[in-house]
């Protein structure tokens, strides 16, 4: 059972660092590879504010977002926007080109080394239940703060996409963004936004995830392939559909590296293997929507 | 495509070509490859700093020639090392190589060393098997097995009577498993389980979940300097530590270079190792307050006192062959005895591999900084792997 | 009787005619070697990566599916030649041959999954499989090597008579050789009527399987060629090398191959070529002059690159204007 409850903090943590690399594959046909160097700007922000100024741990996770939302805003506007228009082939190289940049700029200002979390003292524990296999469960405190904190985020995402304005504009846009436009709805905007929002909750998932995944100059390009394996799976055109390949991917990562620790890795790749084989569209695709 | 374009460009690319090198020969160079950028990138950084170090307290001229230091980055990719090796051998013509900051890096170079008569001293990487690449290898970092039996010889008379294994899946890792259990085992003790970790891995988890799971008396565990860390974190906060589990294995895990910053999960923690920043020599502490000094407060580790005593091996060479090189350059540098930040060592004449002693260190807070604290020493270890 | 033949087929006749600097172009590379010795070595693995490239070329530029794995066969074909020359005969050019056809193998099986789905999903199968071969070369380290990379592969002489030395000459030499013979294939391959129905299927794949060309088919033996080739670069890579290491299935070698295909230009077989010259020896010059935070300095460059136009770089009349 702990291995369950650590898979499912594991994905959730991947989904809330892809869900905005989803959505903006899908809604601005744009292949951002450098979505990993967001998160990882959010994940030294963090460090860095907790070691130098000493700001309390759950000040900075909102501190993470909004400063890497307004960065992603920022390049979105000076950088991206010229390079909607170009072929799939120059977006890959762009934002490769602004990936390497990111992480040799780190590299210089803070130094190779990995750099190390001091969490807040209440989240440091673990509570156990149940002793015996399979239902004994240990929940380390800060695996469970994961999962509130992802679980929260994924409601209030999905509320705003169905319930609000804001997303039917944004749900419109992603379906066609020029009779979207021709309604009126100024797409620009809307492209901006998602892209800040994007970019903010990839820095809130670096932040969060420095902790259990490593935070190092070569992060960004460590876990494009995670990143990417969950848009793959999960398909651009839902968030349900990324979280669930999240949380499968996650689940399956831990499980398999518990079961057959020799197989280790191999396992992930064979189930993304076997999935986009099986379904090339990815598993949860709409009726009707873009590929 | 233009013509006129590529006629430029070949011109071009022709004229870079000969502006070839001409190099004058009364300097003694030595060729320093190491793993600048991606993942080892630290290990780049401290050895660099190090022999540059090195370099400033002990003057850039040896045996009345000028030292050039060429640094070259090879992304720890093996064949860009042997391609820039090659290169330093042939066109910059060096009198020595060094570096290595991984085993695939040191065991592709080395047929170049034998072909060119180059010595290459091997700073970083610690598989023992890399020194019997090429009868011009010298060692000065160390191996993974000598680190291993220090504490597969310190665990048993310690309370410490089961074992789980836990190493990153690759050649020194899987040199530390071996001479640990081969040890641990001999001493009377019993590995009930070894699990290799995959090199890429983001997530311990599933591993400590089953160690946890079989309930030894300790974990033992190699990884690579980065990695030891979050090892660490997830330790703690899996409970491991109050489910009676201790922490063992080889310095990697408490590298100086990071050890400061692990934070109170770290104490307590036994390994054993060649180096630490505590080290309670004269020696030592000169080292250590000159290296702070040059690189804002970076504390050296291990990796920084194989590139310092690789280039004390170098520039003793250097002096008694006049800056010669090739077969005399490599007869000066075996058997020499020199005292290292480390402690003694001597480079086996025999081996050419590094003898030292290796030391039972545990964490503790001193002066509000953590470091591996000294407590017990095994002396003269000579490579295990080697004494087969 | 005069044989008129149609404005169509003029203008594919047009573009397979050889150029008049090609030749030059091909005769200053294979004689690179000798007029530059000191970089023999760098020209070696140019020549090695630029064959790469030009195989990732046959697949990206001509068919259009984007590759992020193809360092599997690369790779596949390098432990294969390697293996061969270790176990069985160092003879280059046989080993050479073995690599080939294991990576054309390989391709063949691998060609049957990159069928279906969209870019996203064709990028993820392909990343997937090398990925699945790098672990798999990892586990099965007893044949090869593991992580310390399959050791002592001495090759024999080229044609039994030309050694590898340690300049390195007789490698770039056999390394150029092969680039060559394998590009005037591929040049043959792309500028045929055969070539013709690739592009129209990059193009439009739905309006080529209209006109009934029939595409899986076309694609299959596209992709197995690229292989192939790729498979020989891998083979050079690890004879002129002399072993061969887990990172050649590395993401990084798939990225890297396809950057310099980009920035070349896609879709013209000399992108990868001049891709692969500009980007090695841009990466060795400023690694000489900031060995550690180059990829800074590499990723200014491909932004710039792509701000500025990609088509601009090799026309350097054209980087005055806006």
């Amino acid at each position: 059972m702990t291995i369950l409850f650590d898979g499912i903090a594991y994905g959730m943590l991947l989904f809330i660092l892809a869900v905005g690399l989803s959505v903006t594959m899908g809604l601005m046909n744009f292949i951002n590879l450098a979505h990993g160097a967001f998160a990882m700007a959010g994940g030294y922000l963090t460090v860095v504010l907790m070691q130098r100024y000493e700001v309390p741990f759950l000040v900075c996770l909102p501190l993470a977002f909004v400063a890497t939302a307004l960065l992603g805003a920022l390049l979105e506007r000076t950088l991206y926007r010229p390079m909607y228009r170009k072929p799939h082939l120059d977006q890959v190289l762009f934002s490769i080109g602004l990936a390497f940049m990111a992480v040799a700029s780190v590299d210089y200002f803070v130094g190779s080394q990995q750099q190390i979390m001091q969490l807040p003292e209440w989240l440091k524990g673990r509570t156990e239940l149940w002793d015996g296999q399979p239902w004994a469960l240990g929940m380390g405190h800060y695996r469970l703060f994961i999962i509130a904190v992802c679980a929260a985020l994924t409601v209030g995402l999905q509320y705003v996409l169905s319930a609000t304005r804001f997303g039917s504009r944004l749900r419109a846009s992603v379906d066609d963004p020029r009779v979207a436009s021709g309604l009126g709805i100024n797409v620009n905007v809307v492209f901006a936004a998602t892209f800040a929002v994007g970019s903010g909750l990839a820095g809130l998932g670096g932040a969060l995830g420095a902790e259990v995944l490593g935070l190092d100059p070569t992060f960004p390009l460590k876990f494009m392939v995670y990143f990417l394996i969950v848009v793959a799976v999960g398909g651009t055109s839902s968030i349900t559909g990324p979280l669930l390949a999240a949380l499968l991917l996650g689940v399956a990562d831990v499980a398999g590296k518990y079961y057959v620790p020799k197989l280790g890795a191999f396992i992930v790749y064979s189930l993304m293997l076997a999935i986009l084989i099986w379904r090339p569209q990815g598993l949860f695709v709409r009726q009707g929507g873009k590929s | 495509m233009d013509k006129r374009f590529f006629i430029r460009a070949v011109a071009s690319a022709a004229m870079v070509a000969c502006v070839g090198s001409a190099m004058a020969q009364d300097k003694f160079k030595i060729g320093l490859i190491l793993p600048m950028t991606g993942p080892f990138a630290s290990t780049g950084k401290q050895i660099e700093a190090a022999a540059r170090l090195y370099i400033a307290q002990n003057g850039d001229t040896v045996a009345g020639k000028k030292v050039e230091l060429i640094v070259k980055d090879d992304t720890s990719a093996p064949d860009v090392t042997k391609r820039i090796a090659q290169e330093m051998v042939v066109n910059d013509k060096v009198n020595v190589l060094a570096g290595f900051g991984l085993t695939p890096l040191a065991l592709a170079t080395a047929p170049i060393a034998t072909q060119s008569k180059t010595p290459l001293v091997v700073m970083a990487a610690a598989t023992s098997s890399i020194t019997e690449a090429s009868p011009y290898i010298i060692r000065t970092s160390f191996t993974l097995p000598q680190a291993a039996v220090g504490i597969a010889d310190w665990a048993p008379n310690n309370g410490i009577k089961k074992v789980v294994s836990l190493v990153a899946d690759y050649g020194p890792g899987i040199d530390a498993e071996k001479y640990f259990k081969d040890r641990f085992t001999f001493n009377g003790g019993q590995v009930i389980e070894t699990l290799r970790v995959p090199m890429r891995n983001p997530d311990f988890a599933p591993f400590l979940q089953k160690v946890r799971d079989l309930k030894p008396d300790a974990l033992y565990v190699f990884v690579p300097s980065g990695a030891g860390a979050a090892l660490m974190k997830q330790f703690a906060e899996r409970g491991m530590d109050k489910a009676g589990i201790r922490l063992i294995g080889t310095g990697d895990i408490t590298d100086d270079d990071i050890l400061n910053s692990m934070g109170d999960v770290a104490l307590g923690v036994v390994t054993s190792h060649h180096y630490s920043t505590s080290h309670n020599s004269p020696a030592n502490k000169k080292f250590v307050a000159a290296f702070e000094k040059a690189n804002a407060g970076l504390r050296p580790n291990f990796m920084a006192v194989g590139g310092y005593d690789g280039m004390r091996v170098i520039y003793e060479a250097a002096k008694a062959t006049k800056g010669g090189s090739g077969e005399a350059l490599l007869t000066a540098m075996k058997g020499q005895i020199f005292e290292s930040p480390r402690g003694p060592m001597f480079i086996d004449a025999q081996t050419r591999d590094v003898v030292h002693n290796i030391y039972i260190r545990k964490v503790e807070r001193v002066n509000g900084q953590l470091y591996n604290q000294e407590f017990s020493t095994l002396k003269d270890v000579k490579d295990p792997g080697k004494s087969k | 009787m005069k044989s008129v033949t149609s404005l169509a087929q003029q203008s594919v006749l047009r573009t397979s005619r050889m150029k008049v600097w090609e030749p030059v172009f091909w005769l200053l590379a294979l004689a690179s070697p000798w007029l530059a010795q000191q970089h023999a070595l760098i020209i070696n693995e140019i020549a090695i990566v630029a064959l790469f490239a030009v195989s990732l070329d046959l697949v990206l530029g001509y068919t259009g599916i984007v590759s992020l794995g193809h360092a599997a066969f690369l790779g596949f074909g390098a432990y294969a030649a390697a293996l061969f020359a270790k176990w069985v005969m160092p003879d280059p050019l046989v080993g050479l041959l073995v690599g080939t056809l294991a990576a054309t193998v390989l391709g063949a099986v691998c060609s049957t999954t990159i069928l279906r789905g969209s870019d996203l999903t064709r990028l993820m199968v392909t990343l997937g499989m090398a990925l699945i071969l790098y672990e798999l070369a990892n586990k099965l380290d007893g044949l090869t090597g593991g992580s310390d990379g399959l050791q002592g592969v001495v090759m024999g002489p080229v044609l039994g008579r030309y050694e590898f030395d340690l300049m390195g000459q007789v490698a770039a030499w056999y390394s150029l050789s092969v680039l060559f013979v394998c590009f005037m294939l591929a040049r043959r391959l792309v500028h045929s009527p055969f070539g013709a129905t690739l592009m129209a299927v990059r193009d439009n794949r739905l309006r080529a399987m209209a006109i009934g060309i029939p595409v899986h088919a076309r694609l299959a033996v596209v992709y197995t060629t690229a292989a192939g080739v790729a498979g020989a670069a891998g083979a050079l890579m690890a004879q002129t090398t002399g072993f061969a290491s887990l990172d050649v299935f590395a993401l990084d070698r798939s990225a890297d191959v396809m950057l310099m295909l980009v920035i070349g230009g896609v879709g013209w077989l000399y992108g990868g070529v001049a891709g692969a010259i500009v980007f090695k020896l841009m990466h060795d010059v400023i690694s000489s002059i900031t060995p550690q935070y180059w990829t800074f300095w590499m990723g200014l460059f491909l932004v710039v690159l792509v701000m500025v136009g990609r088509e601009r770089l090799l026309k350097p009349w054209t980087w005055g204007r806006t």
